[in-house]
């Protein structure tokens, strides 16, 4: 994979500017300011939703307010004024859509200024796209072709109206409430989010992909995805986000948990760009995702790849916990932090059955002032006989004033096990550099190349037309970061 | 006018003069042979020319077809057709050869004003030229010089060098670490791209080359300037009797 001369275009079109920067003009409704009991109750509410919900909301809600804000992670930042932030906005024409010529003309400007012409994806990539727009869903297609293989595809909200059973019975079952602080925060307040069932013996037959959008201002986005893959099952999962260029940084804390029963295999994509704030560490997102997947079943296999370009702060651990004997978990990750990016990712593999096998292979790209921390844990339980365990962390260092962590965890609880793990550290070399300038590539070029020749591994992971944005992206931002 | 002129040059490396004053006038058509001790400032004249970062004369300037280098960059430099086979050619991990090239292709064409190849005319175009060189195609699909052997690293140069058809073409020891065979194909990669409109400058130890890649004036670098230009007998003699009697002449 390498840098197209689009990339190039596109890398000297948004010169030092972040893209994505404007401001839809649309009427929001809001809850008011600030975090409650009676702001739960408020969003539960306007979800209509069933008591069991509002319920495990309140616990969640409950359990959130006796737990502190983790510390561990090598990220840096003011302390976040849970009370200044908005917990439910929806944009006001809220629309029951039959087609896409129903959206609001406003949203599809917006999406259009994403690059994301609706219309096109439809037609040309064949992917089913569930739009999260702020907290609300406005638009999904392709959802009359899943639903004749079975498959549901919609927002959670709604699949709390139409399957609440399902949601009932896997909503928190792999993430409990308890989970931890952020995890208990969504809990209690999530809005939307995705929602994926794929019933025995389906094979999915196109990739489903959700564009999330931060929009509206101060208002803290907290998405909740599941997906359920039974027996004998294959899907693939694409996320896609952008937000618009903020002074003040917004929280974004999203829960997703994926199940893979007896052969299934599930395939979870990112692409996430998020304002990462302005040079000197102004706005920007802070992204603390919980991300966790349970390969429940003999044979299942879940698979994480990632490629973070975005966010002031990334705090992100995408794990699997390998219950069925024989299950695969594996984690692709491209981190890449410029200026004053802070990124704390990695992943967890937890090895429960025997024989249950995980990768990792993570390559974390620094510029700029930025920290790039890899943090991972292997652990291989005792009755995990025959487990094995792959992990490789590479570091890209772009100039001298950027810096790159690895924190690995391993812990072994049988000796018939094996876990091998090994990192690099390395630099964008001058002679590399001048052996590309001299073969008449540009600066930017050069880079782009290099450091998508670092990620190679990782991108090829990627669908096709994901990966071609994903290197956009790369290129996009380390912009400045050479020459 | 000279496709390639060198005057006065002169360039301080860490606070040592390298390059003393060196002259040289390149014309179109012309093949030049620069023969020299280790040390003597070769490769430096090369990284020079290409315009290498923390090569910046300290005085004197350099021309391409009469416009001055001294405000242009290296990938400038390169699109205007300044190319160099590296005597240490740098590997790319993880960038595919074709991808890499292609790229390269496509600058230089722009800059000529020429329309980008696409990639079915490339892999056409760059599958011709490679089986010229005797170059697999399975060695494009690799990473760029990675895990290439010696000689292959500077054969896979010379392809690029007949891909980018440049005006003035500097070759920094392309026969070391070449066998027999090889030589034959480089050199014949090489004169297949002489004509009356480039030039090329080959850096060279040995004369054993320069029956292949005959030249038309030989020139012997010593301590950073030209001390001695001739014909191809010059390099026979210095095959002969080594530097040190040219040296102690100058
Ligand atoms: N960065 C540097 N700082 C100081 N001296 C340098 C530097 N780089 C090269 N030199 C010196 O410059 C001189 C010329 O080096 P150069 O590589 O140009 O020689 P050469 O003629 O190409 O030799 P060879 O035949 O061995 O390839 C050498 O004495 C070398 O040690
Ligand atoms: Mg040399």
């Amino acid at each position: 994979m390498v840098a197209t001369q689009e990339t190039i275009d596109k890398v000297k079109e948004v010169s030092s500017t972040y893209k994505y920067g404007f401001v839809t003009d649309l009427e929001a409704e809001k809850a008011p300011l600030g975090l409650s009991e009676d702001i739960v109750k408020f969003i539960s509410h306007k979800k209509k939703e069933p008591k069991w919900l509002l319920e495990w909301r309140l616990k969640a809600y409950k359990k959130w307010l006796s737990m502190e804000a983790p510390n561990w992670a090598m990220v840096d930042f003011p302390k976040i004024n849970f009370q200044d932030i908005y917990y439910y906005s929806a944009p006001k024409t809220k629309p029951k859509l039959n087609s896409l010529d129903e959206v609001d003309p406003e949203l599809l400007r917006t999406y259009e200024k994403l690059g994301i012409p609706i219309k096109e994806q439809e037609v040309l990539a064949g992917v089913a796209v569930d739009y999260v727009f702020d907290s609300v869903s406005v638009a999904t297609t392709f959802r009359e072709k899943l639903a004749k293989e079975g498959i549901i595809f919609c927002p959670i909200s709604e699949a709390v109206q139409t399957h609440p059973d399902l949601v009932q019975k896997y909503i928190g079952s792999v993430i409990p409430i308890s989970d931890n602080y952020y995890a208990a925060l969504n809990s209690a307040v999530f809005t939307d989010g995705s929602f994926v069932y794929i019933p025995k013996g389906v094979k999915c037959p196109m990739e489903l992909s959700t564009y999330f959008r931060i929009n509206e201002q101060n208002s803290g986005q907290f998405e909740r995805t599941l997906i359920i893959a039974e027996d004998d099952t294959y899907v693939s999962y694409l996320e896609g986000c952008t937000a618009p260029q903020r002074d003040e940084n917004q929280l974004h804390a999203a829960v997703v948990e994926l199940v893979a029963m007896n052969n299934a295999e599930i395939k979870y994509s990112t692409v996430q760009n998020w304002y990462p704030g302005d040079k000197d560490g102004n706005g920007g997102i802070y992204n603390f995702v919980t991300k966790r997947g349970n390969c429940i079943g003999k044979k299942s296999k879940i698979s994480w790849t990632q490629v973070e370009t975005g966010s002031a702060i990334t705090w992100k651990y995408p794990s699997c916990v390998l219950k069925g004997d024989d299950s695969v978990g594996e984690f692709y990750s491209v981190a890449v932090a410029n200026n004053a990016q802070q990124a704390d990712t990695g992943t967890k593999m937890i090895h429960i059955g025997k024989n249950t096998k995980s990768t990792i292979i993570s390559k974390g790209i620094s510029a700029g002032k930025a920290q790039n921390t890899y943090r991972g844990q292997v652990q291989i339980q005792k009755n995990a006989k025959g487990s094995r365990n792959f992990t490789q962390c590479d570091s890209l260092l772009i100039g001298d004033k950027c810096g790159a962590h690895t924190v690995p965890y391993i812990n072994q609880f049988t000796p018939h096990a094996r876990v091998e793990h090994e990192a690099t550290t390395s630099k964008i070399s001058e002679d590399q550099l001048f052996y590309c300038l001299q073969r008449g590539l540009d600066t930017e070029q050069a880079t782009s190349l290099i450091v998508n020749g670092f990620c190679k591994e990782v991108m090829k992971e990627l669908p096709m037309e994901f990966a071609v944005e994903a290197q956009k992206l790369i290129g996009i931002s380390l912009e400045g970061s050479v020459g | 006018m000279s496709l390639l002129e060198i005057k006065n040059a002169k360039l301080k490396l860490d606070d040592k003069d390298i390059l003393k004053g060196l002259s040289l006038s390149v014309s179109k058509g012309e093949v030049h042979a620069i023969m020299g001790p280790n040390g003597s400032g070769k490769s430096t004249l090369s990284y020079m020319l290409a315009g290498r970062e923390g090569y910046e004369l300290e005085s004197g300037e350099v021309f391409l077809e009469g416009q001055s280098l001294s405000n242009m960059e290296a990938d400038e430099r390169a699109r205007s057709g300044l190319f160099l086979a590296f005597q240490y050619p740098v590997e790319l991990p993880g960038v595919g050869g074709m991808s890499f090239l292609r790229e390269a292709v496509n600058s230089r064409r722009k800059f000529l004003g020429e329309e980008e190849l696409d990639h079915l005319a490339f892999v056409k175009e760059s599958r011709k030229v490679a089986s010229k060189m005797f170059v697999k195609d399975e060695m494009l699909k690799r990473a760029v010089n990675v895990g290439f052997s010696g000689g292959e690293k500077k054969r896979f140069e010379i392809l690029q060098m007949a891909m980018l058809k440049p005006k003035v073409s500097i070759l920094d020891e392309t026969d070391s670490g070449l066998d027999v065979d090889a030589l034959k194909i480089v050199s014949d990669g090489v004169n297949a791209q002489r004509n009356d409109d480039n030039a090329i400058v080959v850096i060279t130890h040995y004369q054993r080359l320069l029956d292949y890649i005959v030249p038309d004036f030989v020139h012997i670098l010593s301590d950073g300037s030209i001390i001695k230009s001739g014909g191809p007998e010059l390099a026979l003699e210095v095959e002969k009797n080594g530097y040190a009697g040219l040296i102690n002449a100058a």
